[in-house]
């Protein structure tokens, strides 16, 4: 047996401890962002970096997200590894081009030639009345894209294991962490998403989804904050003598279908939870995933759980109206 | 604190004639805008205690207060009527209340309320009142390219207006920034730039951020008159606003002004703000705008009663607000999926 240490930590402390460890072995890895320096992260991701490396490894940037975007990407090519930081993940308008047409391109226009091998953290979700410009997923409009990879941990075992597989990935990778389940309490946390996480560097294989319930009566997947509210359902269902079995998508890019394809085999029925816009997202890939491999696997129609094409409202109830939550899983399984 | 920081606040200017009834508007339109925020200070730590959780309390969310920062919107919209457009940002009340946006109806959409400008979709950092033509962006730096399309628009139809885009020092190092002043001076648009500078964007100081001391001098790349304010002095503010006002106003095109302020809060409610530098805090209380602008009023001759009368009645209208924002109903629920296309519905 290994001698490692394991505590429980928030996924904001695994993240931390990823890039903290990574930077340790490897020189080329550095830290650029808005408030990731003394402040260490608004969502406290960076804390403790620059006390370690000092400011010519962790960067505090100017609010210039396409320069320092773009730098990530140029520096990234050169033989760099940067993990950068876009604050929220609402901020993307302001510099989507050295997202998706610089990262995520290179690799292709350049006939394998060049690798960007970066890490882009941002922090999504809402729930804490942060209106519409603060409290996005936007997980599809990244996974459309071709060429980087998507991913999002619901736990902090998976945070710190996937930061670490993604710092080492020869590809772009497009670390989305939930700010409801961070750890951080101003924001009100899931206090399910804070688990025992080694103290030894490990790596969790990004494009990997996980069973973290099994059940043989209705397969719900979701990712982040939708595996909790998942597992929240499954509880209640439970009671009602109902069985199900919940999936952990945990990566979008690559897409593990094969997961949920066995899971619905076993089931016959499914719900996709998401957080993100419902039309055009993550909810109908799944679905046609599983209806594109063989339709007679379901037993009912599939239904999703997911937030309505509305920009995200201020007002608490508002806002809790919108948001997918365990009664309405449970209310989706009792229309099927 | 560095000797640097000391002198951002050391020197003072003079000023030009300003009526007394321009003053007391300046004075009074501070005042309220302090104690309309003090007020929701309260109200926002309502139901946030002992544990600090952004998401409880009658007004959750972020919370940007803008206190110290009064002279900026003071000394800029002394100039504007209700025909001329601002653009705020997500630390936006100062502006707003200057600007006259309708103060009972704004704190009812910072509370979430049916009564609110927005019916609660927008809250504190997407206040909209079309009456005195005033918007919000919480991302930085875009209110500018808007102020821009209002210019032109006046531009093009003829019609009476400019319009005003605030941003902080950090949004200067934003494309929008530099796209928005370069198009506003080659199309010769109604529209004057203010930077407010508070010297920091989150816990990043501007010279951590931002190559060049004074943002005033990033005029000159668009061929634009360039400003900077020193002292976060509402008489100076007020001078050389109304100069870049009326020029935009008589066809004389853009401006950039730079005003030096601070900002006596933390970014937002619950930052520890520890990245100040000892004894900032302490230095920036002691040059609080308000009491100093009153100690000017008095040795002008305006008496303490007067004085007293304006914060009795800024007081009342404090009261009135937050007892209508108070006293409203939430909308239902479902409103939240209204309002998303212009015949107020919403597509699946
Ligand atoms: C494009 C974009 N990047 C980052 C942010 C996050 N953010 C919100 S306020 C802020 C600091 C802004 O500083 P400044 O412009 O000086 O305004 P101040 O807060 O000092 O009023 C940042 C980085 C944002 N809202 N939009
Ligand atoms: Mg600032």
């Amino acid at each position: 047996m290994s001698n490692t240490k394991i505590r429980r930590l928030t996924i904001a402390r695994a993240m931390a401890e990823a890039i903290q460890q990574e930077m340790q072995s490897d020189p080329r890895v550095f830290v650029m962002g808005e408030d990731i320096g003394a402040l260490g992260g608004v969502f406290g991701n960076t804390r403790g970096l620059l006390e370690e490396f000092g400011r010519e490894r962790i960067r505090d940037t100017p609010i210039s997200e396409t320069a320092f975007i773009g730098a990530g990407v140029g520096a990234a090519q050169d033989g760099m590894r940067p993990v950068v930081e876009l604050m929220f993940v609402d901020f993307f308008g302001v510099c989507f081009d050295a997202i998706y047409n610089n990262m995520a391109k290179n690799n292709y226009f350049s006939g394998g030639n060049v690798k960007v091998p970066m890490v882009l953290m941002t922090s999504t979700g809402g729930g804490y009345s942060d209106a519409g410009q603060h409290s996005q997923c936007l997980y599809a409009t990244f996974a459309h894209l071709p060429g980087m990879k998507v991913v999002s941990p619901s736990n902090a075992y998976d945070a710190k294991g996937m930061m670490i597989a993604a710092i080492r990935d020869d590809s772009p990778v497009v670390f989305m962490y939930h700010k409801g389940l961070q750890g951080m309490g101003w924001l009100g946390t899931e206090a399910a998403a804070t688990v025992d996480t080694p103290e030894q560097p490990y790596q969790v294989e990004l494009g990997k989804a996980k069973i973290v319930r099994e059940g043989s009566d209705v397969t719900i997947v979701g990712l982040a904050m939708g595996v909790h509210n998942a597992l929240k359902a499954a509880d209640k269902l439970a009671e009602e003598g109902v069985n199900a079995e919940v999936v952990d998508l945990r990566s979008l890019v690559p897409l593990d279908r094969e997961t949920v394809i066995s899971s619905v085999k076993k089931t016959g029925r499914l719900i996709v939870v998401d957080e993100d816009y419902q039309s055009y997202g993550v909810s109908g890939e799944v679905i046609t995933s599983v209806v594109e491999h063989d339709y007679s696997l379901l037993r009912s129609g599939p239904k999703r759980v997911a937030y309505p094409d509305v920009p995200i409202p201020f007002a608490r109830h508002m806002e809790q109206f919108c948001l997918p939550n365990a009664d309405k899983i449970v209310a989706a399984f009792h229309a099927m | 604190m560095t000797k640097t920081q000391r002198n951002r606040f050391q020197k003072g200017q003079n000023t030009m004639l300003i009526s007394r009834e321009t003053k007391l508007w300046m004075y009074k339109t501070m005042l309220l805008s302090r104690r309309f925020e003090e007020t929701i200070e309260q109200i926002y730590l309502e139901g946030k205690t002992p544990a600090f959780n952004m998401a409880n309390g009658p007004i959750p969310g972020e919370m940007h207060l803008s206190n110290g920062q009064e002279p900026v919107a003071v000394g800029v919209c002394a100039h504007l009527n209700a025909e001329d457009i601002v653009t705020a940002t997500h630390r936006p009340h100062h502006q707003a209340i200057a600007k006259g946006v309708d103060l009972k109806r704004m704190t009812a959409e910072i509370f979430g309320k049916q009564t609110g400008l927005s019916g609660g979709r927008g809250g504190h950092m997407h206040i909209f009142d079309t009456n005195v033509n005033f918007g919000c962006s919480g991302i930085i730096a875009q209110g500018m390219g808007p102020a821009c399309g209002a210019a032109l628009s006046r531009k093009m139809q003829n019609k009476p207006g400019v319009a005003v885009s605030f941003i902080g020092e950090g949004a200067v190092n934003q494309g929008a920034f530099h796209e928005s002043l370069n198009l506003a001076a080659l199309w010769c648009l109604p529209v004057v730039f203010v930077v407010e500078d508070n010297a920091w964007g989150i816990s990043v100081s501007k010279q951590d951020s931002t190559a060049v001391a004074r943002n005033d001098v990033r005029a000159a790349a668009y061929d634009m008159p360039g400003h900077f304010v020193e002292n976060n002095d509402p008489l100076v503010i007020y001078k050389v606003a109304g100069d870049a006002i009326d020029r935009a106003r008589s066809g004389g095109g853009p401006s950039l002004i730079e005003i030096e302020t601070f900002r006596l809060a933390g970014h937002f409610m619950g930052d520890a703000e520890a990245y100040r530098p000892d004894g900032e805090k302490a230095f920036l209380e002691s040059k609080d705008p308000i009491p100093a602008f009153r100690k000017i009023l008095l040795a002008e001759g305006t008496t303490d009663v007067a004085l007293d009368h304006l914060k009795d009645q800024v007081e009342e209208q404090v009261s009135a607000a937050i007892a209508f924002a108070r006293e409203s109903a939430y909308a239902p629920a479902e409103d939240a999926l209204t309002q998303v296309f212009a015949q107020g519905e919403y597509h699946e």
